[in-house]
């Protein structure tokens, strides 16, 4: 047997006066690994006060998004022994108000996701009687950008959004916006332009690409962002 | 859409575009001068006005002040949205910069216009 020591972030505000560090012990075969999600489900055998969220356990729904050892990914995804280190942290996703230990308030985020008009627009006056059909080439240009399941894990590890939730669009709103501006069926390309060209909703992102290096998903904000910024500035010039 | 009227460009892009077309400009200022210093070892009064002088040099100085003021309005405004959060304190500090850049762009004008 083995032991695995956790240091879980712990904030009830309706009893604590402000956020503390938990410390547990897991005793677990020798050979065994697992996911993080499935140690935070043994050690809520052991204190059931410890909430967080979780659902479909196999990284599609984007539920359990945390920040372990100092980096946001899916607990259910993340196997235990992938984590450096003598002890494993875990926090709920930074920037983001805590409503109880790792869950927190993603109010902010979505609405920033709402604001990029996540649905195809189309004003065609004749709509086809079956489907609006596309290219192989251009459905190919939605590729690393439907996949996005709207974790936050990006958003809540990038600086500026940090800085400015409510002003700057965030990577994963970003990337779901430029999957409707590059939508052959989107005709709605220029007011969507329209809305973003200001100076924080999508300027405020300097390439860190924290987005990057944390997307469960393999995706690349950045690139998207980088699109994004190419396709005002040839309209502009 | 956000709106703000503390920054310098028309909107996003223009911010983005005269942040560049400005860097170009003070990098190739920076880089003029390095070369001219490393060609010219014992640089004396005669050296400079005599640089100065030439109305290329003078147009070249004062471009690179404007740029020096636009990048410094833009840049100092982002920097101050990220991290002030009190806008009345922002405001003040922005006032603050915006006048220093002026004041170092009329001070370059009048000290061209006496070489
Ligand atoms: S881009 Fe990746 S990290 Fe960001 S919300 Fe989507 S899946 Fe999560």
């Amino acid at each position: 047997m083995k032991k695995i020591v956790f240091s879980v972030y712990r904030y009830n505000p309706d009893v604590d006066a402000k956020p503390r560090m938990q410390e547990y012990t897991l005793e677990v075969e020798k050979s065994r690994d697992m996911m993080v999600l499935d140690a935070l489900i043994l050690l809520k055998e052991q204190d059931p006060t410890l909430s967080f969220r979780r659902s479909c356990r196999e990284g599609v729904c984007g539920s359990d998004g945390v920040n372990m050892n100092g980096t946001n990914g899916l607990a259910c995804i993340t196997p235990v022994s992938s984590l450096k280190g003598s002890k494993v942290v875990i926090r709920p996703l930074p920037g983001l108000p805590v409503i109880r230990d790792l869950i927190v308030d993603m109010a902010q985020f979505f609405e920033q996701y709402e604001k990029i008009k996540p649905f195809l627009i189309n004003d065609d006056k004749l709509p086809p009687a079956r489907e609006r059909l596309q290219s192989p080439e251009d459905r190919a240009k939605l590729d690393g950008l439907y996949e996005c399941i709207l974790c936050a894990c990006c958003s809540s590890s990038c600086p500026s959004f940090w800085w400015n939730p409510d002003k700057f669009i965030g990577p994963a709103g970003l990337l779901n916006a430029y999957r409707f501006l590059v939508d052959s069926r989107d005709t709605a390309t220029e007011q969507r332009l329209d809305d973003l060209d200001d100076a924080f909703s999508v300027f405020r992102c300097h390439g860190i690409m924290n987005c990057v290096e944390v997307c469960p998903k393999g995706l690349n904000p950045t690139k998207a962002i980088g699109q994004i910024k190419s396709m005002l500035l040839s309209r502009a010039v | 859409m956000v709106n703000v009227a503390s920054t310098f460009g028309r909107s996003g892009t223009h911010d983005f575009v005269l942040l560049r077309a400005t860097a170009l400009v003070m990098a190739a200022y920076a880089f003029f001068l390095v070369i001219w210093l490393a060609c010219n070892p014992s640089v004396d009064y005669n050296a400079w006005s005599g640089l100065y002088s030439n109305l290329a040099m003078k147009i070249f100085t004062l471009l690179t002040l404007t740029s020096v003021l636009v990048h410094g309005w833009i840049g100092i405004w982002q920097v101050l949205t990220d991290y002030i959060k009190c806008s009345r304190l922002r405001g003040l500090i922005q006032y603050v910069v915006v006048l220093a850049l002026g004041v170092y762009w009329f001070t370059g004008l009048f000290v061209l216009w006496g070489v």
